[in-house]
């Protein structure tokens, strides 16, 4: 048996909180699993009453969301047999595939911008991060204050000059723009957070190789980087996370060129209103690479979010 | 070797300027980088803030270019601060506000000591607790909107299978006495984790031996509750308190997915309001000022509590 320990809860305890807490968890998941489930349903099942939790699974709300479709006479689809299985799909509504949709152009749009606002945001955020952790800077705490205070403004309230100015310098609806912006907003962060990490490493192993001949740019990116390189990784998901679910200024700077994926899936429209399990794909699709990437941070979260400000 | 480029940039400059970059002072280092950095918040964050500051005073409306801009002064502010329904949109953000945070910090407290209690497999639920936080707002918003519908939407289903009411009986986000709690339960469910993350933090910060000796002391399990716990975590408690307040104070993406400020303007927050003056009805002037008077108002709060919360970290 092992020592005794006043601070170890009782068994008992113990059952209580894995049964509540277990419980929870199940509940705060039904929405994402209704998601997954509507993305697999046909339109019928997915607004079914009461709703459905066995049906019959279809790729059907994938197909819609994929594609762009229009109805034919009964001739055009007799003459035509269904190409493939997504064809197939779409023929018991008397209709044919005509094309890709806009889904696959706004999510690569969120590629795009997610990955080159990041990719700014860590290599300017690295290097005012560093020069913060190491030198004596003046104005230090107001300047690392100003940083993190843009992060009060609400974006609706950014947008109106950012839209002026972006139209005066024709970046209105453009990857340029996008990418900028973000990374105007996620540079605070990638601040904050990197000079947590580049804190946590020893001085001593800079001014060794310091004194071993490296100017201060070989210390930096020979020794430093690959000390932080963790942290600058976890701090890269962060600001790809932020990019990726932004809402506010895609939906008021971006209509069609640059739009990203969050504005655009809610307007998936389908025979009669929202086609839900189109929606449903579409979000699914959106969601998992989040789910998998928050699953993979797990350790770093509390610092991601808090800017740094609570450390496990 | 020599081919790559930094080596024949390192050949083509002159001895002179080399000698002067491998010299560089550390001083020069700092503010090379960092002066990027702080010219894209310039850019990005200043600039545009000066410049609704400058447009505040102004009439200019946006979507007429070449219209004679002139100068108000302090009309807009005097217009927005006498008009009643500024007064509801902000009623209405006080009420999101304050039941957000106060059943986030109920629930998410909960959890964070019921995981404390270390059982078997806690980092795994903890894991899937937390995945709601960092989705879309605005893709989850949209997807709540369908849990929500009258008669087919899950949420209501199981609501009536709890209290017999008819699921088609009562709408959650078409009555202007559910869709404010609407709102609330939805930002719940997705932030709570944020705070029950934090006040896990703090618990675990707690060292072993203060219970021991409160043990030794003989003093009760609940009284150690409330001399040590609850004390020892307040101050992440309230670091979690002032993130949701400036989020949901900003709130914009999910809340207009879910409702869109409607019905009416029972869920119209700040935000929403700010963005049909500036991008619908395109009063480029008045919504400047509008969104100074927001930025000046969490600003200032902000800064009140961070006070408050310095005093309580000190204690």
């Amino acid at each position: 048996m092992s020592s005794f320990s006043v601070t170890e809860p009782s068994n008992r305890s113990k059952w209580i909180a894995g049964f509540l807490v277990i419980g929870y968890a199940m509940i705060t998941m039904i929405p994402l699993v209704w998601i997954l489930l509507t993305g697999f349903k046909s339109p019928a099942d997915a607004i079914s009453y009461p709703p459905k939790v066995v049906f019959d699974p279809t790729l059907e709300g994938y197909v819609n969301l994929f594609t762009t479709r229009t109805r034919q006479t009964q001739e055009f689809l007799e003459a035509n047999p269904p190409q493939n299985w997504a064809d197939e799909i779409v023929r018991q509504y008397d209709m044919v595939i005509v094309g890709p949709s806009k889904f696959g152009e706004r999510f690569m749009n969120s590629v795009i911008i997610g990955f080159g606002s990041t990719f700014l945001s860590i290599f300017l955020g690295t290097l005012a991060a560093y020069a913060f952790s190491r030198f004596k800077v003046p104005l230090k705490d107001d300047l690392l204050f100003f940083i993190l205070s843009t992060r009060m403004m609400p974006p609706v309230a950014v947008a109106i000059p950012i839209f002026l100015m972006f139209r005066n310098l024709g970046l209105s609806d453009t990857h340029l723009g996008m990418i900028l912006l973000y990374t105007g907003v996620n540079i605070s962060l990638a601040v904050w957070l990197l000079k947590g990490f580049i804190d946590e490493i020893p001085r001593e192993y800079e001014e060794a190789a310091l004194i071993d001949g490296y100017t201060r740019f070989q210390a930096f990116y020979k020794v430093v980087l690959p000390q932080a390189a963790t942290g600058i990784a976890s701090t890269a998901i962060f600001c790809l996370i932020f990019a990726w679910n932004e809402y506010a200024f895609a939906v008021l700077l971006t209509s069609a060129n640059a739009q990203t994926a969050p504005p655009f899936i809610p307007t998936i429209i389908g025979i009669g209103g929202l086609d839900w399990p189109a929606v449903a794909a579409g979000a699914t699709i959106f969601l998992i690479p989040v789910m998998i990437f928050t699953i993979l941070m797990r350790k770093h979260l509390l610092r991601g979010i808090t800017f740094g400000a609570v450390r496990k | 070797m020599s081919d790559r480029t930094v080596d024949r940039v390192a050949q083509a400059t002159p001895e002179r300027v080399a000698r002067k970059i491998r010299g560089l002072s550390d001083r020069a280092i700092a503010w090379i980088f960092i002066s990027p950095t702080i010219f894209l918040l310039l850019a990005i964050n200043i600039f545009p803030l000066i410049w609704t500051i400058q447009l505040s005073f102004t009439n200019y409306k946006a979507n007429r270019i070449g219209r004679e801009v002139k100068d108000v002064g302090l009309r807009n502010y005097e217009r927005i601060l006498t008009d009643s329904d500024t007064w509801l949109n902000m009623q209405a953000t006080a009420h999101f506000l304050f039941w957000t945070i106060f059943f986030q910090v109920l629930i998410g407290f909960t959890l964070a000591w019921l995981i404390n209690k270390k059982f078997k497999g806690n980092d795994l639920w903890t894991t899937i607790i937390v995945l709601p936080m960092m989705l879309s707002p605005a893709v989850v918003g949209n997807f709540w909107k369908f849990l929500y519908q009258p008669q087919i939407g899950l949420f209501n289903y199981i609501v009536s299978w709890f209290t017999g009411k008819d699921p088609s009986s009562f709408e959650m986000l078409g009555s202007v006495n559910l869709a404010p709690w609407a709102i609330v339960i939805v930002d719940t469910w997705m932030w709570t984790p944020f705070v029950m993350l934090i006040c896990l933090a703090g618990l675990r910060s707690i060292p072993d031996y203060i219970y021991e000796a409160a043990e030794i002391d003989r003093a009760s399990k609940l009284r150690q509750f409330f001399t040590i716990t609850i004390p020892m975590v307040l101050p992440f408690l309230m670091l979690a308190v002032l993130f949701r307040g400036i989020e949901n104070f900003k709130m914009f993406d999910l809340v207009v997915q879910l409702t869109g400020g409607g019905p009416g303007s029972v869920t119209e927050l700040t935000s929403i309001n700010l963005k049909r003056e500036a991008f619908e009805k395109w009063r480029t002037g008045y919504a400047s000022a509008y969104a100074i008077i927001l930025f000046v108002t969490v600003f200032g709060l902000a800064s009140i509590y961070v006070k408050a919360l310095n005093k309580v970290k000190q204690r």
